[in-house]
């Protein structure tokens, strides 16, 4: 229980994450973010108000009991806390780094009026981090007995992590299928390691092997194996498409095929999949020494990149992003983070044309200035360009970071269908695609979101997918039945 | 926790394995074991590597994308044929670079980290008539998958293979059973005829031959030659690009291609595409951007004298 009068609760300010300093982070691709002391985070759960109707609960996409897990931190019992996140968040010490709290379950804190609402993610981290020992050491408890029924996950992302955790504690035997060598999906290949160390994707996983779900890699579903195959004749009862939204858009402008020019997730999938940041790592990454870097896009993904460049010793990076700050989608934390390692914003610009020299390297880019009208569909203000406003920068490198589209590589598969977007058709109540027995989650159904919706989404998937499993019989082909 | 379906010694699976022939038992580690190795030409290395689900769904035009060691590069290749059988697919590599290198450094027994495949779209098969196959170098191996499921479609094959002297001419025979006509050029004369492989495709256009659609596979300015020669003569050319790639899934974009003034994923969208579309000259750029960096990293690693001394082992 938290002692403190509502009053002096009130008085305490918000305690900021302690992190590697900027000159010193610049210079290497360990966390930047160090983690609260078990004495800060019990002063920072401390602050909870405690509200009966608890509106961060219902700011928060699978919901945590979010006063409950402060109150055991506040009583020093992080296990219990750690509980409390687990039973509705399966990737505690993932969420507490990479949710967007700011527009999520900190949006709607009462202290948030005040503009301090009480620091949620650096807690769920923090009862993550400080419970890992404690969560390896004990038995796996609350696996219902084996169902023999047999579900196959497509991709290894979070929605399908997320999914998976939720089967096999149902009793259903879980195979997660993954086209690369790694597990993990964006959190493997996409999110770099000063922003989520691997180190705690891999945690995560054997968490998932220690509930007996089997991962296998190597296999693309669709092209090693169909979606008929899975159910037909390897006996699969259901199946969950967890495969994300990997297809990089480009901006489609003239010059985009000049050397020097990365998709972000090139960029990401050779720094953080193939380790190219590390001078033993066989996959070369272009030379960002010494070089002025453009990034055109301003999520997460933007970010990571421009970051990414700047430990890869460019002189100097933009981000270009053709609205203002305010309507920047990354995380608030990331931004900061990356002014203070020198990134700069150059905002209302947006490009026409990549200039090359005779060896088809870039050189520079040539841009527009933008101005913001009426607001769009998104809620956001609709730039429009400015007329004879054009204007060149000298740059080296670029990466465009301006989102994904969906994975075409299931396209083909009969009873599927699909959006003019190239996202899956599933019923909004139980996520099953037009074709039975086969459920989807995550950014292959949403388009690019978040790691905790497609969480979200992968556990509402494994409800749905037990439901339909319960009132089936099992596939006759399943060796197991 | 980690089960193998395969060391349970359930009597029930095995013999729903005899039953059902068509069942492959997915949760299986796969070791992709090479079965076979040979060496064919100097630095050319022909592999049967164990990947039983690839072979099974193979067609003829895609690649699979491997890793030889856990540390390697992750690098596409062209697959020459499948033997669903033995679950074996066959690739044919030059070691040239730092993980083709590693590749043929591996020995018969060993396994390749990882296989992922098959990826891209397969060649379109069709029955158009005389079709000419030009393959250069190892790209002979893509074309000949290509050309024989051309010829088993009922289309007349001419093949044009190419090397440099007589030491380089591979897959010969291959191509002689599958092949109407078979063209055997060196650049020096040394075997079969004197001259580029373009020669012999110009010298059937000067013979009056009809052909209804060409087909190669091998070094881009080979490619791009070849392209121009059968634009003159309005015959539909179709070229199987070799771009740099890393995951071949169309995750990262790193192997687009201007293709009719388009970007394109070579890995989704290809790897074979109209050679009158495309725009050679950004796809050899492309892939010269790594170049200096690679000889630095091969430099630190001589592994040259490791591979020959496996071969003289065998």
């Amino acid at each position: 229980m938290n002692e403190l009068p509502l009053k002096e609760r009130m008085k305490i300010n918000r305690h900021p994450m302690p992190a590697q300093l900027p000159e010193e982070r610049t210079a290497n691709f360990n966390e930047v973010n160090i983690g609260y002391s078990l004495q800060i985070a019990q002063k920072e759960a401390q602050r909870c108000l405690q509200c009966k109707n608890a509106p961060c609960t219902a700011g928060c996409p699978v919901n945590v009991h979010i006063p409950q897990f402060l109150t055991h931190i506040i009583e020093g019992n992080l296990l219990a806390a750690a509980d409390v996140i687990l039973n509705d968040n399966f990737l505690p010490a993932i969420c507490g780094r990479v949710c967007p709290q700011e527009t999520l379950c900190e949006s709607v804190c009462v202290l948030a009026k005040k503009g301090k609402p009480v620091a949620i993610g650096n807690l769920e981290r923090f009862t993550a981090d400080s419970t890992t020992h404690l969560r390896s050491e004990r038995e796996m408890e609350g696996i219902a007995n084996p169902t023999g029924k047999k579900v196959a996950l497509v991709g290894s992302g979070p929605s399908s992590l997320a999914c998976a955790g939720d089967l096999a504690r149902f009793g259903h035997s879980v195979t997660i299928f993954e086209a690369l060598h790694a597990f993990g999906g964006v959190l493997a290949f996409g999110i770099p390691e000063f922003r989520l160390p691997k180190s705690i994707v891999n945690y995560e996983i054997d968490v998932l092997r220690r509930l007996g779900v089997r991962f296998e890699k190597n296999i693309v579903i669709g092209g090693t194996l169909t979606l008929n195959e899975l159910m037909n004749g390897e006996g699969y009862d259901a199946v969950f498409i967890g495969a994300g939204a990997g297809l990089p858009y480009f901006l489609g402008i003239p010059g985009e095929e000049l050397v020097g020019i990365y998709s972000a997730n090139e960029l990401l999938t050779r720094i953080n999949l193939m380790k190219a940041y590390k001078k033993e790592s066989e996959t070369p990454v272009l030379s960002y020494q010494e070089k002025v870097v453009a990034v055109f896009g301003a999520g997460n993904t933007a970010l990571d990149s421009a970051r990414t460049a700047v430990r890869m010793g460019a002189k100097k990076v933009f981000i270009i992003y053709r609205r203002s700050e305010a309507e920047m989608p990354a995380r608030k934390e990331e931004v900061a983070h990356a002014k203070e390692e020198g990134v700069e914003f150059l905002f209302l610009a947006s490009p026409l044309e990549f200039i090359g020299n005779e060896e088809g390297w870039l050189t520079s880019v040539k841009l527009q200035r933008m101005e913001l009208g009426e607001p769009d569909e998104s809620g956001r203000r609709r730039p429009h360009p400015i007329e004879d406003s054009e204007f060149s920068m000298r740059i080296e490198m670029a990466v465009i970071a301006i989102g994904n589209g969906t994975n075409p590589l299931l396209r083909n598969t009969p009873e599927l269908e699909f959006t003019k977007r190239g996202t899956l058709k599933v019923n909004q109540g139980t996520l099953e695609t037009t074709k039975q027995g086969v459920f989807a989650g995550g950014d292959i159904v949403t388009g690019g979101a978040t790691v905790i919706s497609a969480m979200g989404a992968g556990r509402k998937a494994a409800q749905s997918i037990h439901a339909y499993l319960s009132e089936s019989e099992p596939n006759e082909k399943n060796p197991r039945s | 926790m980690d089960q193998n379906y395969l060391t349970l010694p359930d009597k029930e699976i095995q013999q729903f394995i005899k039953n059902v022939k068509s069942f492959i038992l997915v949760p299986v580690k796969i070791m992709f074991e090479i079965k076979d190795k040979k060496k064919i030409a100097p630095d050319i290395y022909r592999l049967e590597v164990y990947a039983p689900l690839v072979a099974k769904k193979f067609l003829a035009g895609q690649f699979i994308v491997l890793r030889p060691l856990e540390t390697s590069e992750r690098i596409p290749l062209t697959v020459m044929r499948a033997d669903v059988e033995n679950g074996t697919i066959r690739l044919v590599v030059k070691a040239i670079g730092l993980s083709t290198k590693q590749l043929c450094g591996l020995n018969i027994g060993d396994t390749v980290a990882d296989l992922l495949g098959p990826l891209g779209q397969p060649s379109e098969i069709d029955t158009f008539g005389t079709v000419v196959i030009v393959g250069g170098g190892v790209g002979s191996a893509v074309s000949f998958a290509v050309a024989e499921s051309l010829r088993n479609a009922g289309n007349r094959v001419i093949s044009i293979i190419g090397a440099r002297n007589k030491d380089f001419m591979i897959l010969e025979d291959d191509f002689r059973a599958i092949s109407d006509e078979l063209y055997v050029m060196t650049d020096d004369g040394s075997y079969g005829k004197k001259g580029f492989v373009t020669k012999q495709l110009i010298d059937l256009y000067e013979q009056g031959r009809t052909l209804d659609r060409v087909i190669t596979a091998g070094p881009i300015p080979m490619m791009r030659i070849i392209s121009d020669i059968t634009h003159e003569h309005k015959t539909p050319t179709i070229v199987s690009l070799n771009p740099i790639m890393i995951d071949g899934i169309g995750m990262c974009g790193g192997c687009r291609a201007l293709v009719g003034g388009k970007i394109v994923f070579v890995c989704v969208d290809g790897p074979e595409f109209d050679a009158h579309q495309v725009d050679f000259d950004s796809l050899i750029r492309r892939n010269n951007a790594y170049r200096n960096i690679e000889i630095e990293k091969e430099h630190a690693c001589r592994l040259d004298a490791h591979i020959e001394e496996n071969v003289k082992n065998e």
